[in-house]
């Protein structure tokens, strides 16, 4: 697991430390589309995903979001709950891309009397493709 | 056929989804998430949580696949663009959430192969006193229909 953030000391445009996933699997997909229940083929069927013009199947954007989310639950770590969590979704990801997350301290304000910390969450592949890119708010307790 | 404003307000039924432990499970091995917060009750309960949770993204797997959208749409022209979650209440093992799927805006924009739509569909999960847990917010993008 990454280390343990105290949330409190987090500043403006500092830097999180990044999570690199293992390279994502056709097992893997499968498993997310059982646990999702989205068994579109376009995830699952090389050839169907060939017909429509893809070289093969291609992730579940909402995996790549899990990642993010995994990352983000991460760095909130034991002191905060996560309020709000977005991603817009960027280039393909296929089998045997490994992904990595990483994040950047945007803001860090009061609401409601509660300390909140606005996140800004990329992940992209080795190579530098941004898959997803998004945001998260994380409130202390 | 494009869609109009007609479509934002229009609601499926409401459906009950009950979170399993079993479906949770799965839900993390997928991901490869091994955060104690969904499988270590004790750390849980020493967490700003107070107890087990599920994943950030695990509302969106709360569907039972059979309910009914409110509106008719042709996935060939739909591309989900983005997904956002508002959490408001922790969602935990064995809760009974209800559930119900909105359309709360429906826009248009000129993009560089004409015009496109963008529609966005919220979930609502309200648990049993009626209380808001959690909205998921998918945002699609409504490509326009080839002649």
């Amino acid at each position: 697991m990454i280390k343990d953030w105290v949330l409190e000391d987090l500043t403006v445009d500092q830097k999180l430390e990044p999570m690199m996933k293992p390279p994502i699997t056709k097992v893997q997909l499968a498993q997310y589309a059982g646990a999702s229940g989205d068994f579109n083929p376009l995830h699952l069927d090389d050839g169907f995903a060939q017909k429509i013009g893809m070289d093969g199947v291609i992730a579940h954007g909402m995996l790549v979001m899990g990642f993010l989310g995994e990352y983000v639950m991460k760095i909130a770590g034991k002191k905060a709950r996560v309020v709000n969590f977005k991603m817009r979704f960027g280039k393909m990801t296929v089998p045997g891309d490994e992904i990595r997350c990483s994040g950047v301290v945007k803001r860090t304000y009061e609401e409601e009397g509660k300390r909140r910390i606005a996140l800004d969450l990329t992940a992209e592949k080795v190579s530098g493709e941004v898959v997803g890119s998004g945001s998260a708010i994380l409130q202390l307790t | 056929m494009d869609l109009d404003k007609s479509v934002i307000g229009l609601t499926s039924d409401e459906y009950v989804f009950e979170v399993e432990s079993r479906h949770v499970g799965q839900f993390v091995t997928a991901i490869g998430d091994d955060n104690p917060l969904y499988t270590d009750d004790q750390y849980a309960k020493e967490s700003a949580y107070v107890g087990l949770i599920v994943p950030p993204t695990f509302p969106i797997a709360m569907n039972d696949g059979k309910v009914k959208m409110p509106l008719q749409l042709d996935h060939r022209r739909m591309l989900h663009g983005e997904q956002e979650f508002l959490y408001y209440k922790p969602i935990r093992i064995g809760d009974q959430l209800r559930c119900q799927i909105k359309v709360r805006d429906l826009y248009d924009k000129e993009g560089k192969s004409g015009k496109m739509q963008f529609l966005k569909l919220d979930t609502e999960m309200n648990d049993q006193t009626g209380e808001l847990v959690c909205i998921s917010r998918m945002n699609i993008v409504y490509r326009a229909a080839k002649n």
